[in-house]
């Protein structure tokens, strides 16, 4: 079987994750915050542990600023549900966007917030100019992918940040594509809210994500959409003030948060410059091999430093859903078909409403993986 | 008065940050339950040793860890 759905969650986890997870049930099992005695102390730690990790790996300066969410999907919705006043506030977001983004944002149309799509390019590119258009009357915040999870596209997110700060606005960054994948330095990129998901490329287990806040971003402008027990000011009935908590609510996925973990403490041990350049090389044989069919339409960017590993196709006279089904039938290759969650990425792309096949390789895939899709394809085409 | 003081922390990830980077600055140090009579928005501190305050607060100003109050026990 070879699995190329890293897109959509990285597979098989590594050994470590899972010792960590049982771990923490087996050796750690108090709640994190809430006592004093030994057992919540332990845990406490391993969920302190892996802020700093993640701190460590995605440029925060501050580990108390890195908000645990169960996933991007919440980490999103805390930024954008939180932050904005839907009648006044005046939203710019790109063609690219996954529904997470999406949905949250045209929900809060519908409630009057003014909200602005730029468009992009076939292959998924921002048109930085009307990016600047678009900011011209000001706006309270930008939306931005950092990478497509159609077809791979990577958006200038420090180009982006530049252009949010000259009009006043704050940057909202979807990196779930993205970290662990990618070299991301939060701060050197000038993100002001960077939401992660940590069962992709930081290879963690699902039900884990979180919010990365900028030290300069006051967090008393981020409304908690939530409320409930943090273990601390118990004595007060309302949210607290300081991060992490004032936007952490109940009891966290402790097992998960230390699966999590060590994932991060592997991404850094090995190092995302190295996994970027396997899955670069990856990328590069998958377009290569692909490209040679005459039959397959590739979508995204061809050149490997202006993507992910991302890549989604269409086989002229097969539909996509056959072409999954054949893949995982005939040949043990998994990927994924469809929308993917993104329905204006494939309206700008021109594959709405059937979608893509999309083969997304990761850290797990080698050189040969590529080479039985590469065939897979070339057979179904063929046929 | 004991020779031990206690610094008080506004949230549990705070006071595993303070004694992370307590440690890291050879202070002996220990995480206890807040004790009752003193109030703090957290349910554990960081117990040191009284003769250590000021690089107690040196270490947490360098981290630029916020705090709510350093007491004697």
């Amino acid at each position: 079987m070879i699995y190329l759905d890293h897109a959509a969650t990285s597979w098989p986890k590594l050994p470590e994750v899972l010792q960590a997870m049982t771990g923490f049930l087996e050796r750690a099992g108090g709640n994190p915050g809430r006592s004093g005695h030994r057992l919540s102390i332990d845990a406490g730690r391993i969920v302190y542990e892996t802020r700093e990790l993640l701190a460590q790996l995605l440029g925060a300066p501050d580990p108390l600023r890195v908000v645990l969410t169960p996933n991007v999907t919440y980490a999103l919705n805390i930024a954008m549900l939180g932050l904005l006043n839907p009648v006044t506030d005046r939203v710019v977001t790109t063609g690219i966007e996954h529904n997470s983004v999406m949905r949250p944002l045209r929900a809060l149309e519908a409630q009057g917030l003014e909200l602005v799509v730029v468009p992009c390019g076939p292959d998924g590119q921002l048109d930085m100019e009307a990016m600047q258009e678009a900011l011209l009357p000001g706006a309270r915040l930008v939306v931005a992918s950092h990478a497509s999870n159609v077809m791979g596209t990577l958006l200038p997110v420090g180009e982006i940040a530049e252009l949010a700060h000259a009009v006043g606005a704050l940057l909202l960054v979807d990196a779930a594509q993205t970290a662990g994948v990618i070299p991301i330095d939060a701060p050197a990129l000038g993100i002001d809210l960077l939401a992660f998901t940590g069962h992709k490329g930081l290879l963690g287990p699902p039900g884990t994500g979180g919010l990365i806040i900028a030290p300069e971003l006051d967090p008393s402008v981020i409304r908690p959409i939530l409320s409930g027990g943090t273990g601390s000011r118990s004595e007060e009935e309302r949210q607290p003030e300081m991060l992490p908590d004032r936007l952490e609510f109940g009891t966290g996925n402790g097992p998960g948060v230390a699966g999590l973990g060590a994932g991060v403490q592997h991404l850094l041990d090995y190092g995302v410059d190295a996994v970027r350049a396997h899955e670069c090389a990856l990328t590069q044989r998958m377009l290569d091999g692909l490209g040679k069919i005459p039959s397959v339409t590739m979508y995204g960017p061809l050149d490997v430093e202006r993507r992910t590993a991302t890549v989604s196709l269409r086989i002229e006279g097969h539909s996509v859903s056959e072409v999954g089904w054949r893949l995982d039938e005939d040949f043990g290759v998994l990927s994924r078909v469809g929308l993917h969650c993104a329905p204006a990425a494939h309206r700008t792309l021109g594959t709405f409403p059937e979608g893509t096949v999309r083969l997304a390789a990761g850290l797990s895939n080698t050189e040969a993986d590529i080479d039985v899709a590469i065939g897979a394809i070339r057979e179904i085409a063929s046929a | 008065m004991s020779d031990f003081g206690v610094v008080l922390l506004p949230s549990t990830a705070a006071a595993l940050r303070s004694e992370k980077v307590l440690q890291q600055a050879n202070l002996q140090i220990r995480l206890i339950p807040v004790p009752r009579e003193l109030s703090s928005n957290c349910g554990i501190a960081v117990r040191f040793t009284w003769v250590d305050r000021d690089d107690v607060e040196a270490a947490l100003a360098r981290a630029q860890v916020d705090y709510e109050a350093i007491l004697p026990l």
